[in-house]
Order: C-alpha cells, then sequence, then structure tokens
C-alpha cells in the first residue's frame, strides 16, 4: 500500500532540471550536489534554447528512476511543458515531481500534473 | 431464486450453512471498517488538494520574489554568476530527510530540510562586490526551497493517498457487490437444499407410513379371508361329513 521505508529512507537531495536562472539560485540555497569521482554525476541540469529535449528526458529518467538519492525533482514548467507527456505519464511518488516557475515564465496552473489531477478527481 | 446467481462451492450441509453466517457477518464487519477509512481518508484527501492549491500559489509568489533577488545579484556583481556558481557546486547543504505519518493506517511521508554543516561551496561568491545581495539571495532562495519542500511532501502524500483510496474504494465495492450477495446466495442455496432435504425426508416418512399401512390393511384382508375360509371349510366339513353307512338317501327314522 503505502511506499515501504526503504524506498525512501536514503533520498535526500533535491534534483533540478531548469533554465539558468533557476538553477543559479537552487544553487545558491545549497541544493548542488555532484557525486564524487568518477561517475561525477550533478544533480541539476541547465536547460537553455540549444538543449533538445532527448537531453531533457535523458535527465529526467536519470533523475526519476536511476538515481536512488533524489527525494525531489524540481521542474521548470516551461521545461515539463517540453516533456509533458513524458511528465503526465509520471505517477510514482518518490522521487516527488515538482513544476515550479521561472523568472520568464510565470506559473500557470492550468498546465500542471497535479493540478490536473486534482481537477479530474472534483470533476471540475 | 437460489440457484441462480454466483455461489460458494459448498455441499449444503448445516456445517457450511454456520461457516457462511460467520462468514457474511465478518464480510459485513470489514465493509463497515473499510468504509469508514475510506471515508477517513477521503477527508485528509481534499484537505490535502485544498492545501496543494494554496501552497502552490504560494510557490508562485515566492518565486517570483527570489527571481528578483537573483535578478539583483547579478545588477550588483556586474555580470553572469551561473557559471561560477554552477562550477562550486559540490556537496548539497540543503537536504530533506523523509518523516512517516501514520492517517488510519496508512503512512505518509513528509520531508523535512535541513542543512548540513560543513564547507561552503560559494565562500568565494561575491567576494569581489555585491556579496550582500547574494547572502540575501541565498536566503531567500533558501526560503523559497522550503516552501517547495513543504509543496512536494504535500504532493507526495496526495498521491500516495490517491492510490490507496483507489485501493479502499476497490475493497469496499468488492466486499459491497461481490462477496456480500454471493455469501447471502449461498446461504440461501444451503437452506434451501436443507429444506428440499427435510420435505424429502417426510415425504418418505410418509410413503413408509402409508406402505405399512397398506400392508396392514392387506394383511387384514387375508386374514379376514382366511378367517372366513377357514370358517366355511369348518361348515363345509359339517356339511360333507359322510353318512359311513351309505344310506343317506334313507330318512333319519326320528321316534
Amino acid at each position: 500500500m503505502a511506499a515501504p521505508a526503504s524506498e525512501y529512507k536514503d533520498r535526500q537531495l533535491i534534483a533540478v532540471i531548469g533554465d539558468e536562472d533557476s538553477v543559479t539560485g537552487l544553487l545558491l540555497a545549497g541544493v548542488g550536489h555532484v557525486n564524487p569521482p568518477p561517475d561525477a554525476q550533478k544533480n541539476f541540469l541547465v536547460v537553455d534554447q540549444k538543449t533538445d529535449n532527448a537531453a531533457i528526458e535523458a535527465a529526467f529518467d536519470r533523475f526519476t528512476d536511476e538515481r536512488k538519492d533524489i527525494a525531489i525533482l524540481l521542474i521548470n514548467q516551461h521545461i515539463a511543458e517540453r516533456i509533458r507527456h513524458r511528465v503526465d505519464s509520471y505517477t510514482a511518488a518518490f522521487p516527488s515531481l515538482l513544476e515550479i516557475p521561472s523568472k520568464d515564465h510565470p506559473y500557470d496552473p492550468e498546465k500542471d500534473s497535479v493540478l490536473k489531477r486534482v481537477r479530474r478527481l472534483f470533476g471540475e | 431464486m437460489s440457484g441462480s446467481g454466483a455461489r460458494e462451492p459448498v455441499f449444503p450441509t448445516r456445517q457450511s450453512l454456520q461457516v457462511m453466517k460467520s462468514k457474511l457477518k465478518g464480510a459485513q464487519i470489514g465493509h463497515d471498517l473499510l468504509k469508514r477509512k475510506s471515508e477517513a481518508l477521503t477527508k485528509r484527501f481534499r484537505e490535502i488538494t485544498r492545501r496543494i492549491d494554496e501552497a502552490k500559489r504560494k510557490m508562485g509568489r515566492v518565486m517570483q520574489i527570489a527571481a528578483f533577488s537573483l535578478a539583483e545579484v547579478t545588477y550588483a556583481v556586474g555580470g553572469d554568476i551561473g557559471y561560477q556558481i554552477q562550477e562550486s557546486a559540490k556537496q548539497a547543504r540543503f537536504r530533506v530527510r523523509t518523516k512517516q505519518e501514520n492517517v488510519s493506517g496508512v503512512f505518509l511521508p513528509q520531508f523535512e530540510s535541513f542543512t548540513v554543516e560543513g564547507k561552503d561551496d560559494f565562500g568565494l561568491t561575491g567576494l569581489g562586490k555585491g556579496g550582500q545581495q547574494v547572502q540575501r539571495c541565498r536566503e531567500t532562495y533558501a526560503r523559497a526551497v522550503e516552501t517547495l519542500v513543504e509543496l512536494a511532501s504535500l504532493q507526495t502524500a496526495f498521491v500516495i493517498l490517491d492510490e490507496v483510496i483507489k485501493v479502499v474504494n476497490r475493497r469496499v465495492n468488492a466486499i459491497e457487490h461481490v462477496i456480500i450477495p454471493r455469501t447471502e446466495n449461498t446461504i440461501r442455496y444451503i437452506n434451501s437444499e436443507l429444506d428440499e432435504l427435510d420435505r424429502e425426508e417426510f415425504y418418505r416418512l410418509k410413503k413408509v407410513s402409508g406402505k405399512k399401512e397398506r400392508d396392514a390393511a392387506a394383511a387384514e384382508v387375508e386374514r379376514t379371508k382366511k378367517e372366513d375360509q377357514k370358517s366355511q371349510s369348518q361348515n363345509d366339513e359339517d356339511v360333507e361329513t359322510h353318512d359311513v353307512l351309505g344310506d343317506q338317501d334313507n330318512e333319519d327314522v326320528i321316534f
């Protein structure tokens, strides 16, 4: 029923997929983490106009499936929009997926995958 | 009719009737309990959705403020610090741990943020100028991330509760619409079979006693017949007692 404790007791990090400003700000707050070498994996990904969707999806998969130390994945809403099908079909409880607004894109509750579910549940 | 509808594969005996009755009772109790659980969870669920809605709005505001303070930093430092920050991030200072909260037997994880004391990755950021802005920006973002963590735990609770409520409702419906009718059906079936057996037994007894009566009557008839014959034959004997002298033609001389 509820997720077993083993599934989240090691999860401590907050991962970010976002544009440069969001990532910078969140890193300033101290969420950034780079695994020790040799597999120096970052827990954040900076997305700009040149980043293609495959790279975003790969990072999304890495943060949600492969890494077991991430508790929360923050993703900018306009980037979530680019891989919307993946975000919408993501239903696992861990890591928790959170869409955040970015500087240039104000937050739109209509597009949020969780709020969409809320609205569907209450039939609005 | 008791024969129609699904029922359990049992032999119609009094023992299985008892078993079925206790099963029905258990199912009804379980149904009530699960229904109550589902109601409690749904109440919690609605509360959480309301709070998610609020928190999302709050997050919008908080992130806006945070973005503004970052813009201040960019202005004060006089250049983009993004690259520098990304390169100097090594160890997460801001982490979350998970606690559990028990809601009617369902464990909902709750994130709780904590800061690991240790070497500061960004000690040199803004050293030249804008150090104050950088500091303020870090505080603002730390607060923003705390809001996000809060929202994330609400959202996780939402996802888990959603699933659990679905499971519980499925069970409630299964008990209500499958198990209870089937058990009732089985009880009716056993009852009707037992009644049928009773009737059969009664009929058999009646048959037996009827046969006995008939037999007795037949025997009686036989006996009376026999008795009749006996008396007849006695009479016959009386009649057919021949005169040993052979003078039956002669009238008896009576003096």
